[in-house]
């Protein structure tokens, strides 16, 4: 499970960076929306991966999930989302003030 | 009380940006009410907590009553005091500048105002890494709104890339912090700097990777370079109390870098000691070349203010660099320095840009503006200051610099540096300044109209009152000079001795309930 899950992290940190180093806005948003998949994968997976552990004490069970990552990746993912809705907004704007959908507002044939 | 001073900072904008949110947007004059009564009271609260900690003594706050490490701390030292209190100043006179009429050129400016401070003054006071994210995003978002205050295309395209370039920072924090937390278990600060330097040899690479990621992440925020091309677009095209405030957020990035590189990667680190020694000297000095080359090529007054600011964070991460007690009780001399003249002049230069029509502020021979001997005075004020000549502010600063360098294995290359870009510094503004009040032609034979009617005595009274304040807060800090860098010794000696830090966090008292 280890290596599925690393290998899920690192193709969608690689596909992250490689979208958000494109010319047009949309690319660029999918780009750092799979980074802070990536990102919350890997915090999630700091806490050390089980199965069917608990995270909250309970009589009678040795082995426990760390809750701690699970409530940092909860904040993240709400930042991560706050901050997708207003990108999107922004490239909206950006789009509509710029006529074109260039990152740096220039229209490249 | 007094116990619960520490998290006033936090809780009076917050409720402010709440209650401003609350209020209708056609009662303008009560929110401007309510956004400066806030403000002031966090200056008064700054300063009551700067009293309280000048006996060196570190306030630590348990959030919700949870024991360190496992609940979230702020923490009030003399660094994050000393933050609190040069924010709430600045903060003040953008404040007084956009109830000029930058507020109401769209909605809510005074909430995002105000939820900036909450992103500022958190961050100063947080004692956990997680958190220290958090508030980061708050202030990012709330100065992304702000940024893009009134519209218009170049703040859009500015805009968007500053958006982009934080978020990608945002992401790497998140790597680094889930790095440590996976690693060491904590996210505690001073927990953090335990573990960190008990750490077993074979977590050492991993444990570097970490600490030199949040270094990329805080030299995004501090704009270093390479990475500060988001900075001259941004603050140039965004409105002047906006950028009047951003003076204070790179040095946002100067604070975690002096926080995380004392506390936790410091001396005592053991495998990771001094960890980004070997980066941030040179990188500085980079920063101040390539600052200095930006201000010398710029073709607007906003520009050229834009690139000072890398200038002065060069030189502040420089004196930061030297890493001993004198260089940062030489760069938290210079940050407040660097911040409020920063400031003054984003503000200074509106007031240019404003009645030089529709030269706005290139660097153009445009019609001679409206009293052109009142702002040529604050210019030149501002211009003495930025460069570094005696006898303001800014000579002090850099002299505590220079003499801290003395004893750096590096000197020649630290003064050399620092010398020859204040020189071409004080060429540009010169050129800049005569080109601005000198070259200024009468408007029939450029033509051009004259700008705006003549501006009442009381209107020009409430335009440069904010500036003069600025202004002000650096010859204080002149005539003061003695009281302000035992201060900032002082606060050099408890950043260098993290034990006490570590002391007061881990063994606080919780009351039991």
């Amino acid at each position: 499970m280890e290596l599925l899950i690393s290998l899920i992290i690192g193709v969608l940190t690689a596909s992250g960076v490689y979208l958000s180093l494109r010319g047009r806005t949309f690319p660029v948003v999918l780009g750092l929306t799979f980074l802070s998949y990536a990102v919350n994968l890997f915090l999630l997976v700091m806490g050390r991966l089980t199965i069917g552990s608990p995270p909250i004490i309970t009589d009678g069970i040795i082995q426990y999930a760390d809750p701690l990552p699970q409530a940092l990746v909860l904040t993240a993912i709400v930042i991560s989302f706050g901050m997708t809705a207003f990108v999107i907004v922004l490239a909206l704007k950006a789009f509509s003030e710029m006529g074109n959908d260039q990152v740096d507002g220039q229209h490249k044939p | 009380m007094m116990n619960h001073m520490t998290i006033f900072p936090v809780i009076l904008p917050l409720v402010a940006g709440i209650l401003l949110l609350l209020l209708p947007g056609r009662l303008l004059a009560l929110k401007r009410g309510v956004s400066l009564i806030s403000v002031l009271l966090q200056l008064i609260v700054a300063g009551l907590l700067l009293n309280t900690v000048n006996s060196g003594e570190i306030l630590a706050y348990a959030l919700g009553n949870w024991s360190p490490p496992f609940g979230i701390v702020l923490v009030a030292d003399q660094l994050a005091v000393w933050m609190l209190t040069i924010t709430a100043l600045v903060a003040i006179c953008a404040l007084f500048y956009a109830a000029r009429g930058t507020d109401s050129s769209g909605a809510h400016f005074h909430t995002l105002f105000q939820l900036q401070l909450f992103g500022l003054n958190g961050a100063f006071l947080t004692g956990d890494l997680f958190n220290l994210f958090v508030f980061f995003e708050i202030l990012l978002l709330a100065s992304y709104s702000l940024l893009l205050h009134g519209g218009g295309r170049l703040k859009t395209r500015a805009g968007l890339h500053f958006v982009v370039i934080n978020l990608v920072g945002s992401t790497l924090f998140l790597f680094a912090v889930g790095t440590l937390y996976g690693l060491l278990g904590t996210l505690n600060m001073a927990d953090l700097a335990v573990k960190v330097a008990a750490a077993p040899a074979d977590d050492a690479v991993l444990i570097h990777i970490a600490g030199l990621l949040l270094f990329a992440v805080f030299a995004l925020k501090a704009a270093l370079v390479p990475l500060y091309l988001w900075l001259p677009a941004a603050y140039a095209h965004t409105s002047a109390p906006v950028a009047a405030l951003f003076a204070i957020m790179t040095k946002v990035g100067a604070y975690s870098i002096l926080r995380v590189y004392t506390l936790i990667f410091g001396a005592q680190a053991g495998a990771a000691a001094n960890l980004i020694e070997a980066w941030l000297l040179p990188m500085a000095m980079l920063t101040l070349i390539i600052g200095v080359l930006g201000v010398l090529a710029s073709t607007r007054l906003r520009q050229q203010v834009a690139y000072l600011v890398i200038v002065s964070i060069g030189t502040l991460l420089t004196a930061i660099g030297i890493n001993s007690t004198a260089g940062i009780t030489a760069a938290l001399y210079y940050l407040p320095h660097s911040t409020f003249a920063a400031a003054a002049f984003f503000l200074l230069s509106d007031s240019i840009a404003q009645r030089r029509d529709v030269m706005d502020d290139q660097f153009e021979p445009g019609p001679i503006i409206q009293q052109q001997r009142l702002l040529g005075s604050l210019f030149f004020i501002t211009a003495i200051l930025i460069a570094g000549l005696p006898p303001l502010s800014g000579f002090i600063g850099k002299f505590l610099i220079l003499n801290a360098a003395l004893p750096h294995s590096a000197f020649f290359w630290i003064i050399g540096v620092i010398l020859i870009t204040s020189l071409f510094t004080l060429i540009a503004l010169a050129r800049s300044g005569s080109m601005l009040f000198y070259r200024a032609k009468a408007p029939h034979s450029c033509n051009i109209t004259p700008g705006a009617e003549p501006r009442s005595a009381f209107a020009l009274t409430i335009e440069l009152t904010p500036v003069a304040c600025l202004l002000l807060c650096c010859i204080g800090l002149v005539i003061f000079a003695g009281v302000v860098t035992g201060y900032t010794a002082a606060t050099a000696n408890q950043l260098l001795q993290p034990e006490m830090y570590i002391e007061s966090v881990l063994r606080m008292e919780v009351i039991k309930p």
